[in-house]
């Protein structure tokens, strides 16, 4: 029962993916090809209401839904990290068209391609744990 | 129902996704994507092999069951919400495709050049696809989070290292868009 919440919200997410087009491979190109608003205004609207909802947590205004007060966990610093993990994650975004969440509302759509990125992305994902310690931080 | 089986505009879908990042903080949980892709590495035993993936993929089922219903979202979406296959992107997007061999740009949901059966069955587009995953899931777990954790979750909080991940991201899509492209088709 615990869980139903999350596949609720989950399927929010998907559907507004869908409709609102994010998870088709030529909206992310026209985005990097600066040829829309379409996506700068879907991501910037999320942060501008995000910032809303950081605050109301911040301010402990709103808790969840046990009564606990809200944690947003700080991102790790690091100048290497976040901007070579970011560039690689920039290529792939652009050639896939796809970032992880649309990945998997493309399954739903029932492209069968997308399993091959799914298993890339994963096999990244492991790579990246194998040499982690080798990687600068 | 003309309004929900259109194409949802931007200042529909942003505020939507801001308040599924709520909901899951209000749930007591995080809005992060890619993390689930360690989670399969997890479940599938790389904890015998590497330690970092040494974890109790339990706690983190919550997720899993998330991106479950996104895979219900996009089934709901696209069989029952949407009457047209078509995306309505830029004239001039459409004929930059045009330009680089990606033809008909925005008649089908996704080009066939990267997506189709016959693609991924070929050695070329199966490359494609799976380096195309390969980058997003090594750098994703490198910068520590997607576009999810970083670009929405991130610059809310105005988190410094986020906007230098989304920074990156958006080098590296820059130049896999304008120079890499090109190449390939």
């Amino acid at each position: 029962m615990k869980y139903i919440k999350f596949f609720l919200v989950g399927t929010i997410f998907g559907i507004v993916m869908s409709k609102a087009e994010i998870i088709s491979w030529y909206r992310i190109y026209e985005m990097f090809k600066f040829q829309s608003f379409h996506m700068y205004g879907i991501i910037g609207s999320a942060v501008l209401f995000g910032m809303i909802s950081m605050l109301l947590f911040k301010k402990k205004m709103v808790k969840t839904f046990e009564g606990e007060e809200i944690h947003v966990a700080p991102k790790k610093e690091g100048l290497y990290r976040n901007l070579l993990g970011g560039i690689l994650f920039g290529l792939g975004w652009a050639l896939a068209g796809a970032c992880p969440g649309p990945m998997f509302v493309l399954i739903g759509k029932g492209v069968i391609s997308i399993l091959v990125v799914i298993f890339g992305a994963t096999l990244g994902a492991f790579f990246y744990g194998v040499y982690k310690d080798k990687l600068p931080h | 129902m003309d309004f929900i089986t259109q194409p949802w505009e931007w200042y529909v879908a942003g505020p939507i996704i801001s308040f599924v990042m709520f909901l899951l903080y209000y749930f007591g949980e995080r809005f992060g994507v890619s993390s689930n892709l360690e989670t399969f590495c997890s479940i599938g035993g790389a904890g015998k092999f590497v330690n970092y993936f040494k974890i109790e993929w339990r706690d983190n089922l919550w997720n899993l069951i998330f991106i479950a219903g996104a895979i219900a979202g996009g089934f709901i979406s696209s069989n029952y919400l949407t009457t047209t296959d078509a995306v309505a992107i830029s004239p001039h997007t459409v004929q930059d495709l045009a330009d680089i061999g990606i033809m008909n740009a925005g008649q089908t949901y996704l080009p066939d050049e990267i997506f189709s059966i016959d693609t991924m069955l070929s050695l070329k587009g199966f490359s494609i696809l799976i380096i195309a995953g390969f980058l997003v899931g090594f750098g994703a777990r490198w910068a520590g989070g997607c576009t999810s954790g970083h670009a929405i979750v991130g610059l809310s909080n105005l988190e410094l290292p986020s906007l230098i991940a989304v920074i990156g991201f958006f080098i590296g899509g820059l130049v896999m868009t304008w120079f890499i492209l090109p190449l390939i088709f």
